[in-house]
């Protein structure tokens, strides 16, 4: 027989029913079902294959603890594999598949591993397929990967929307059962700011599936009465879907919030999940406290589950698990399932009590068969429970049951509690492991610190509610609750580890399929320990992370190490508590807003010019603006390097970085920042400085203008333009608060171009009203111009990065296109063109100017042929001490050099290295590599520069560069660094 | 996921919001010895519990802190502005 739907009882709307399909097939649910009680309704309790062995698995729990009803749920973008069934809220037109199974749940082929599973065993992997090592990757990780798995995620783009946000509260509280709900009353009447967060849909925790009355009302009309009291205050705020899954620094907690996993249709404007960060002054922990399996053979068949589940869905559900029931347990928490049952009207064919004294007297009254001091080692059936085998006193008797609950007793949810560090200790009295009621900033309450009982955990929640509000100096009454009647309170009871006399295979992870007898074959083989039996076995370390497990296989090994569960430990608790989708984790960083992206005051003109861009960072910058017929990149970068020194060109510099330094003590402040002296930088004039780390290599170079006596305008590469910032407030703020320097970063600010080429006076001089003239503008000059008969202002700085005639001009941001337009039509005349910074790249290593490529934190200045503008007289500066190292003073430290082919036919690439002629590629040989590289229209071949060992004096002499990746060889000379110009008449003229 | 520094600026703020340098050492003077500035760049004692660190709060008022915190728990004992303009804040 099956499970089925009774005709009355339980929180669900029978009149509001709901269609969905399971495996294809069309079922009908009705409102209030979660997706596991909607198919045990139908009938369905085979629900999904095991990971290991492909045994045929139904539903076990009803709740976050579910190792075996693990579905695949929806379909296209939304699909979600691995979803608990028990945790899926049912909606119209929901789509389940199973997963783990081929060609179909019913039929399984790979359910034949079962028959392999004496070589299956604990640590196979390492066992079985050690060798040939070679076929690991080709042949047994593939074929374990499909033969062991989950359900597979969708390459489909999701569709939804996530988002993050933060909360702050007085009072945090996990959990909305009894313990959770008392305390938020008692807090939210004292005008505490409270957050209570429950990972249902509907608040009540335990009391939902509850038989017995509060006050004279039902749990459940209870449950309903305080959450809306809660909701009527301001000052309390109701999670419900929102899984509190971990405890972090500041006492922030982290939470996912399932805002429309139960919709049919998401509504666009609200996201489906949304992950809160909560600030909490103080936190209860009332997750309650999780029942334990017991572990006999065929206790995973489907039909066998946890006894509070069964409760949970003939109460909560009206779903019967079947006709003929049985119950299996250690404490008297059965017996209240028992009496369930009895008054739904099902046949109890027997319970079976390990206990040979049987219940506590008083707390079963029904006319069941009792087993005392009884056993169940086996359950036998395939896709469905048939029967049991009890063992009792040395006999053993089979009864045909359909369904099986058992109960094994209870472990205190306390997974939260050690996030920050730490574990629980077993205490035998309550024959579990246990935390301390209070840690810093998050206390326990309820049945998740020893609490037992309604009224127990009612008194618990409002009493420590009442003490952490005391500690925040809000004066909380602990709320009071009229008497609980029909509670049945379980005594924690010696636990049985393993039951006697067991044929078949007894599950202790279901999860990940690890039976009985791994757990002793990992202590025997060495791997006792209980982190190392995790990792042997496996145990605990599948999705559910073990909820149902854990505890049980400390146990298993504590027995059969002949020592205490106290001696053997737990492993260690990490977040997340339950699985978080990525799509919260990511919130609205996905797809075009995965990162900002930043665009130059100039990128509109570019745009307008043709540019094609590239990333760099987060910016977008031109890289070469094709024109009609141009075929290649090449062709464009050739023609505009070109045009550049027979003409002009306009290049967007924007992205440089822009500081503005200030103050007093600013030249004194760049004098200490700078290797090279800034102090006597006269008024007008721009000067290249080197900035160095204090281990004394070089951190990033610019040009820095003093534009007024206690005003400075440096600019930064563009990828350290950041580091540079920081690297200047640390300066600034830590090492010299006495000087008296402000800074503040301008990159946004100033729309930056350069004006490079022979004929760039001629063109700037039309937009530009003073006379810039070689004689009143000489070369290294920075000024502030006025533009366009007055109607602008802005900076010029002649400095050139090409080795041309050049000047960079900074206008306000917002006028950057139009000046860049009028440029352009002033220029058309004489030939100009837009630039990109592959042509600038170009440019920059035909004069041998270095940059990143080259300043890759190894050089230090006389490796670049800077040694000459280190300032041998300056008291101070950021790398001085260091610099002075033997090593970094050594002649045959890599040096700055420039290569060109003996062939212009032939090229190299940077990253190769630089062999002496006829030498080997080894290491021993390596003579250094190609820092930068490119196709030079004025050499007319490759040209590159490189950092050799004592590059500056081997000009001239041939060498070989070596491709390793392609093994290449390419014959070279070393030449001047410096290949157009190298008297730098150009730019001065 | 996350935590919490106190900048005596700008209240508590999240750690995302910050950037960490390292040990909060004093700079040598300019002629000090050659071990006093290789022990400034490159030793660090690491010890198990409080530490002075140099944080940047790079995305809000840009302030260099000096905050003490336990490298075994991560609690933060205080912040205080690295140019001693604010008091340690809890």
């Amino acid at each position: 027989m099956t499970s089925y739907r009774l005709d009355k009882g339980g929180l669900i709307d029978r009149s509001k029913p709901l269609s969905f399909t399971f495996d294809g097939k069309g079922m009908i649910g009705v409102e209030g079902d979660s997706l596991a009680s909607a198919l045990l309704a139908n009938g369905q309790m085979l629900l999904g294959r095991s990971f290991k062995y492909h045994r045929p698995r139904g539903v076990i729990s009803a709740g976050a603890s579910e190792p075996n009803a693990l579905m695949t749920v929806a379909q296209g973008g939304r699909t979600e594999p691995n979803t608990r069934a028990t945790m899926q809220e049912l909606y119209e037109g929901l789509v389940a598949q199973s997963q783990n199974r081929w060609p179909s749940l019913n039929i399984d082929i790979s359910s034949l591993n079962s028959l392999l599973s004496p070589f299956l065993s604990a640590g196979f992997y390492y066992k079985t397929f050690m060798w040939p090592a070679g076929l690991w990757e080709r042949l047994y990780e593939p074929l374990i990967r499909r033969a062991a798995g989950l359900g597979k995620a969708t390459y489909e783009a999701d569709p939804d929307r996530y988002e993050k946000c933060w909360a702050h509260c007085d009072l945090l509280i996990v959990g909305g059962g009894a313990t959770g709900l008392a305390a938020a009353l008692t807090a939210g009447r004292a005008g505490a700011r409270v957050i209570l967060v429950d990972e249902n849909a509907m608040i009540g925790g335990g009391l939902l599936s509850e038989t017995a009355t509060i006050g004279g009302v039902s749990a459940v009309e209870f449950a309903g009465r305080t959450v809306a009291e809660l909701e009527s205050l301001p000052n309390v705020q109701v999670l419900s879907r929102t899984t509190a899954f971990g405890w972090y620094d500041g006492n922030v907690f982290g939470a996912v919030e399932r805002v429309q996993k139960h919709a049919s249709e998401p509504r666009p404007e609200v996201p489906v999940e949304r992950l809160w960060r909560i600030v909490a002054k103080q936190a209860i922990l009332a997750a309650g406290a999780e029942e334990r399996p017991l572990i006999f053979g065929g206790n995973d068949i489907p039909g066998v589950m946890m006894a509070s589940a069964m409760r949970a869905y003939l109460n909560r559900y009206g779903v019967a698990p079947g006709k003929s029931v049985a119950v299996f347990t250690t404490n008297d928490s059965g017996y209240t399932l028992a009496r369930d049952l009895e008054k739904a009207g099902l046949r109890l064919v027997a319970i079976v009590d390990s206990r040979r004294s049987g219940a506590t007297a008083g707390v079963y009254e029904g006319s069941a068969r009792i087993i005392n001091g009884g056993f169940v080692p086996d359950a036998e059936g395939g896709k469905a429970l048939s029967s049991i085998t009890i063992l009792q006193d040395g006999r053993k008797e089979k009864l045909a049951v359909d369904s099986l609950a058992m109960s094994g007793g209870f472990s205190p949810v306390v997974h939260l509690a050690y996030h920050r560090g730490g574990r629980p200790e077993w205490s035998d009295a309550e024959a579990t492991f246990v935390a301390p009621e209070d840690h810093k900033g998050l206390s326990l309450a309820g049945a998740a610190a020893k609490a037992s009982g309604l009224a127990g955990c009612l008194e618990a929640g409002a009493r420590k509610a009442e003490a952490l509000l005391g500690k925040l100096e809000i004066k909380a009454d602990p709320a009071a609750f009229g008497a609980v009647e029909g509670d049945i309170v379980a005594a924690p009871t010696k636990p049985v580890w393993i039951i006697p006399g067991i044929k078949g295979k007894a599950f202790v992870d279901f999860q990940n399929d690890v039976h009985h007898r791994d757990i002793g074959l990992a202590v025997r083989e060495g791997y006792g320990h209980v982190e190392l039996a995790k990792r042997y076995t496996t145990n605990g370390m599948a999705t559910d992370q073990g909820k149902l497990s854990n505890v049980n296989a400390i146990g298993l090994l504590a027995e059969a190490r002949g020592v205490s569960p106290a001696d053997v430990g737990t492993t260690t608790f990490r977040p997340f508590y339950t699985p978080v989708s990525f799509g919260a984790l990511a919130g609205t960083s996905h797809g075009k807003h995965f990162q900002p992206v930043r665009k130059s005051p100039l990128h509109d003109w570019a745009v307008k010019n043709g540019a094609t861009f590239v990333e760099t960072g987060l910016w977008y910058r031109s890289a070469w603006f094709p024109l009609a017929g141009e075929k290649t990149w090449r062709e464009s970068v050739d023609r505009e390097a070109k045009n550049v020194r027979r003409n002009a060109g306009l290049c967007d510099v924007s992205m440089l970085g822009k500081i503005e330094i200030t103050g007093k003590d600013a030249a004194e402040f760049l004098d200490r920042v700078y290797c090279n002296a800034f102090r006597k930088l006269p008024v007008g004039k721009a000067r290249y400085g080197l900035m160095l780390r204090e281990d004394g290599f070089i951190f990033d170079d610019g040009t820095t203008s003093r534009l007024e006596d206690e005003r400075f305008f440096m600019t930064t590469t563009t990828a350290y333009a950041a580091g540079v910032m920081n690297h200047l407030e640390f300066c600034a703020q830590a090492l010299w608060p006495e000087l008296d320097v402000r800074l503040a970063s301008v990159t946004d600010q100033w729309a930056q171009m350069a004006i490079a080429g022979p004929k760039s006076r001629l063109i700037l001089q039309r937009i530009v009203d003073q006379d810039i003239s070689n004689e009143a503008f000489p070369f290294l000059g920075a000024k502030d111009v006025s533009l366009f008969g007055g109607k602008l202002s802005g900076r010029l700085f002649r400095i050139s990065f090409s080795g041309e005639l050049a000047y960079e001009l900074a206008v306000p941001a917002g006028y950057g296109e139009a000046a860049a337009d009028a440029l352009m039509e002033a220029g058309n005349e004489h030939g100009i063109c837009a630039y990109g910074v592959e042509a600038l790249s170009v440019l920059r290593i035909e004069k041998g100017h270095v940059t990143h490529n080259e300043i890759n934190g190894t050089v230090v200045p006389t490796d670049l042929g800077f040694g000459k503008m280190v300032s041998a007289t300056k008291v101070d500066f950021i790398g001085k001490r260091l610099l002075e190292r033997e090593g970094l003073n050594d002649p045959n430290r890599l040096q700055l050099v420039g290569v060109v082919p003996l062939d212009s036919g032939t090229s190299f690439r940077s990253g190769a290295h630089v062999l002496e002629k006829g030498a080997e590629a080894t290491l021993e040989n390596d003579q250094g590599y190609i820092s930068s590289s490119c196709y030079s229209p004025h050499v007319g071949s490759t040209i590159g520069l490189a950092l050799v060992k004592r590059g500056s004096s081997r000009h001239g002499e041939e060498v070989q560069v070596w491709n390793g990746l392609l093994n290449e060889f390419t014959a070279a000379r070393l030449c001047h660094p410096i290949f157009v110009d190298p008297a730098n008449e150009k730019l001065k003229g | 996921m996350a935590s919490l520094i106190p900048c005596p600026h700008c209240g508590q703020r999240p750690r995302e919001e910050f950037t960490v340098k390292g040990a909060a050492l004093v700079r040598p003077a300019a002629d000090a010895g050659r071990n006093a500035w290789l022990d400034y760049v490159y030793l660090r004692d690491n010890p198990r519990g409080r530490y002075d660190e140099h944080w940047h709060h790079t995305s809000g008022c840009r302030r260099w802190l000096v905050v003490t915190r336990d490298t075994a728990t991560h609690e933060i004992e205080g912040a205080r502005d690295t140019a001693a303009r604010t008091e340690t804040v809890e």
